[in-house]
């Protein structure tokens, strides 16, 4: 989010998820789109049916390569490399929208520069990707418009996620592929509404609508309308969040809605710190293996149980409804934020409903500006919506982009590797993926006996050749160990993985994946580097 | 597309070159008896219930034919009647008669199509019935697939290939041997399948039905909890029991369609682990609480954490009005921007 921010003006997906069956090239990098985003899945596999080019970069052959015209099968974690090196392709074969780029664009000149240690050679070895099937598939997507690129965490969970992410924004820019239908760059949202709790300021560095919380001319504007003196300081982000509380700094956590036992990267560091807190509060629905450290557990009402608004991947705001009564004494999580804060003594939190928290919102947040409960009866609006007769936007960028000087900026970028690759003692790469059948850590869809039945444990895939060297069959318990901890799974042998790369998912708490991957963070964005770590494995 | 008129039984209907007889049909409110046909997938062709008559006396399926601007069309010429009739008593001289028992019962297009084409027990009297006993496959835990409610129509083969493009299913085998049939005809739990359900949503008959269903009483329109693409779902209610999940078809996000977790992964709102009250630990154990007791302990400990002593981790699982004010809390009476969450995750 914070790489397109800087390229383009605004982290979210540029383009509208009905527009993925409209275009004529399809690149997916680091989604396993059919696993993770099931049903906007459809919409890239009838396009492939329709005869559009469905290139897929995956280190594993995942499902949607079934349905894909080129697999570019690169090693985790060189995705510069190998975008990098499409472009140089594209440039050097004079395919680029240099109309679009003179036009729309800054620093290009710096930019191919930066393309000259890409040659295919070098990228051949740096991804071990033929050359000439980056070649094809550059050459595709830059004459074979509109292209839309669809990309997940297998782009942003890397120390270089950052790198990763502008690579695939100066791949659209050099070909013209913003601004117009069915093409653009478009981050897939993992969950329901991380977009939304994004547009909402539930961030370190920005309020409500990203107004930057160290910008004197936003810290007035709030002070004035919340009736307090506030903070230029930026806050920390997760992962330094659970570093300050490891050093005692952060005495008292609010944790609402997650579980980082199971979901935080080097888990065990973060369950260390939740025990070092002095004042744990827990809001779910569930108790999570988190909740069960807390000193309060707060019972929350689910989605089923409430109005509010999600906002989807491709920035939809839409109405959910309650359906049915809350267990027990559970309440929707903002009237426990109310309850406490006016328990505090604190204004400004008595709320009669939703709407009215969401014509707070509007006030505030110029992208959300036009947006009510009234008029969402009507269907959900894309933001930026900034006025009550505004439309909403399916097409960012269209006229100009969101940067300050209103062009889109080329990132000149080098190739750096992975923080933790294998070495002789942790000779296995492991990669984190999902499953279809469950979501996340499982507290919900672990629960459904159904979904259970179709996947009721972890399994690490692993390539037939590796599993014959460690004398392992399908279905045995192997021990997986990593410079941070260890779990153990069963196996599952599949050409899915290529020789040299293990990959499970982290649904389940018998196997917490997490005790094993890498904290090592991207600069920028502070994503730890979940998609690469060096592990043992050993049968036992 | 330019528009043509055409007439059905004497009525005057408008249409849209391209359009197929039934669709135009349809359109305007029209009923031709079909089993094959669903509006999501192309025309087949394959149970030819939904004949016709052309003003030039040929017989055609209404389904696969294009509709032309001045074209004329009888539903009830005899012959019409004949073909129809005789293709259903095939149909229904096999098919198992509990229908009260069904799944389907009521919204059954075999039962509709039977009784407009007037089939009676002295037509079926005329064969020799033999319903078929192929065990239920009930492997998968979310439906059941019943071979010998089956009327091949496809629907569910068409579904999985053209909408899906997952292709779990298929034709196999022969004349009266036909049959829908996974790879190696495993049980479906052990093919392919991704558990959507869209062929379930589908079947005419209840040959596929889900496990267990209940018919709501009232239905609510809102938003899937799962991942991020948004679907629009309407979820049955029955009581304070969310009973099922269907997709809204007016959603311009998902138009209907539902993976396996944002159908069948429901049961877990009503599940009995939900929290039910605040928890308080003492001596290391978490203890039923009251909410004042709760947010006492709660006011009295934030009180003492402000500025940067604290930090909130909101959620990508909660709604923007939820969020909206964890971060206010956080800022304006917390006095920190120590709030994030787990976008990053």
């Amino acid at each position: 989010m914070a790489g397109l921010a800087t390229s383009l003006g605004s982290g979210a997906m540029t383009n509208s998820i009905a527009e993925i069956s409209g275009a004529s090239t399809i690149f997916a990098i680091g989604t396993n789109t059919t696993q993770a985003h099931p049903v906007l899945a459809l919409q890239a596999k009838k396009a492939a049916r329709e005869g559009a080019n469905l290139i897929v970069a995956n280190p594993k052959e995942i499902d949607l390569c079934r349905h894909a015209t080129i697999h570019l099968q690169h090693r985790p974690g060189t995705d510069v490399a190998l975008v990098m090196g499409m472009i140089k392709v594209i440039v050097d074969a004079g395919l680029a929208d240099m109309e679009f780029i003179n036009s729309r664009c800054e620093n290009f000149d710096a930019f191919v520069d930066s393309l000259a240690e890409f040659d295919l050679a070098s990228v051949e070895k740096i991804t071990g990707v033929p050359g000439e099937l980056i070649s094809k598939a550059a050459k595709i997507f830059a004459s074979e418009g509109p292209s839309s690129i669809l990309y997940c965490m297998g782009i942003t969970q890397h120390c270089h996620g950052t790198d990763n992410v502008w690579s695939l924004s100066n791949l659209a820019l050099v070909t013209g592929n913003l601004g117009k239908a069915s093409a653009g760059v478009n981050p897939l949202r993992g969950q329901n509404n991380v977009q939304g709790s994004c547009d909402m300021g539930a961030l370190p560095d920005v309020y409500p609508g990203y107004q930057k919380v160290a910008k004197a001319e936003s810290k007035k504007k709030f002070e004035a309308a919340w009736g307090v003196s506030l903070s230029d300081q930026e806050g920390l982000t997760h992962s330094e969040i659970f570093d300050d509380i490891h050093d005692g700094k952060i005495t008292a956590l609010y944790l609402i809605g997650e579980n980082p036992y199971l979901s935080e990267a080097n888990a065990n560091h973060a369950i260390e710190s939740m025990n070092r807190l002095d004042f744990l509060v827990v809001q779910d629905i569930f108790l999570t293996e988190t909740a069960e450290l807390a000193d309060v557990v707060l019972p929350a009402a689910s989605f089923a149980e409430k109005n509010g608004t999600f906002s989807n991947t491709e920035r939809r705001i839409q109405r959910i409804r309650k359906a049915v009564d809350a267990p027990g004494e559970a309440k929707p999580d903002w009237q426990i934020v109310a309850a406490i804060a006016s328990r505090m003594g604190a204004q400004g939190f008595d709320f009669e409903d939703e709407a009215q928290i969401m014509n707070e919102i509007a006030s505030l947040t110029p992208s959300y500006g036009g947006i009510s409960y009234e008029r969402l009866e009507g269907g959900g609006i894309q933001w930026p919506c900034p006025t009550q007769d505004h439309p909403g936007t399916p097409t960012l960028h269209v006229e100009k982009f969101g940067t300050p000087s209103g062009k889109a900026q080329f990132m000149p970028l080098s190739f750096r590797d992975s923080a933790e690759l294998p070495d002789d003692e942790y000779p296995f790469l492991l990669t984190t993926d999902r499953s279809l059948f469950h979501y996340h850590t499982g507290s919900m869809t672990r629960r459904v006996a159904g979904l259970e039945q179709l996947d009721s444990e972890e399994f690490l895939k692993i390539n037939p050749k590796d599993a014959a060297s460690l004398g392992l069959e399908d279905n045995e318990v192997v021990q997986i160990a990593s410079r941070r901890g260890q779990t153990q799974a069963k196996t599952k042998v599949t050409k899915i993985c290529p020789p040299g790369l293990v990959s499970m998912t982290f649904h389940f708490a018998e196997s917490p994946t997490n005790v094993l991957t890498s904290p090592a963070l991207d600069p920028v964005a502070k994503i730890p580097e979940t998609k690469v770590c060096a592990v043992k494995l050993e049968k036992v | 597309m330019s528009k043509v008129t055409l007439t059905i039984d004497g009525l005057q209907i408008p249409a849209k070159e391209g359009m197929t007889v039934l669709e135009a049909a349809q359109a305007s409110g029209l009923y031709i008896p079909n089993l094959c046909n669903h509006p999501d997938l192309k025309p087949a062709g394959l149970c030819r219930v939904c004949v016709v008559k052309m003003d030039d006396w040929k017989i055609a399926i209404s389904c696969k034919l294009p509709v032309k601007d001045g074209m004329v069309i009888s539903t009830e010429d005899p012959e019409v009647q004949q073909i129809r009739k005789s293709t259903v008593e095939l149909l229904v001289a096999n098919h198992p008669m509990t229908c009260l028992t069904c799944e389907a019962d009521g919204d059954c297009e075999l039962q509709r199509v039977a009784h407009y084409v007037g089939i009676t027990q002295e037509n079926l009297n005329r064969y020799r019935r033999s319903v078929r006993s192929i065990p239920i496959d009930r492997s998968n835990p979310f439906f059941d697939f019943d071979h010998n409610k089956c009327i091949l129509c496809g629907i569910c083969v068409r579904t999985c290939d053209e909408l899906q493009n997952i292709n779990a299913i298929d034709y196999a085998q022969r004349g009266v041997d036909s049959i829908i049939s996974t790879l190696a005809n495993k049980p479906i739990a052990e093919s392919r399948c991704e558990s959507c359900g869209e062929c379930v949503i589908r079947c005419p008959v209840a040959a596929l039905a889900p496990k267990g269903a209940q018919e709501p009483m009232r239905e609510v329109k809102s938003i899937c909890s799962y991942c991020g693409v948004g679907c629009g779902v309407m979820l049955g209610v029955r009581g304070q029991k969310v009973v099922s999940v269907e997709g809204d078809r007016d959603n311009p996000v998902n138009k209907g369609s539902l993976c396996v977790k944002g159908r069948f992964g429901y049961r877990f709102i009503n599940h009995p682990e939900r929290l039910k009250t605040p928890l308080i630990k003492k001596n290391g154990t978490l203890e039923e609480a009251s909410w004042d007791e709760a947010l006492d302990l709660i006011a009295e400990k934030f009180s003492n954490s402000k500025g940067d002593k604290f930090a909130a981790l909101a959620s990508a699982r909660i709604t923007n009005e939820d969020n909206y004010l964890i971060q206010k809390f956080t800022r304006a009476v917390m006095g920190t921007n120590n709030i994030d969450h787990c976008a990053r995750l």
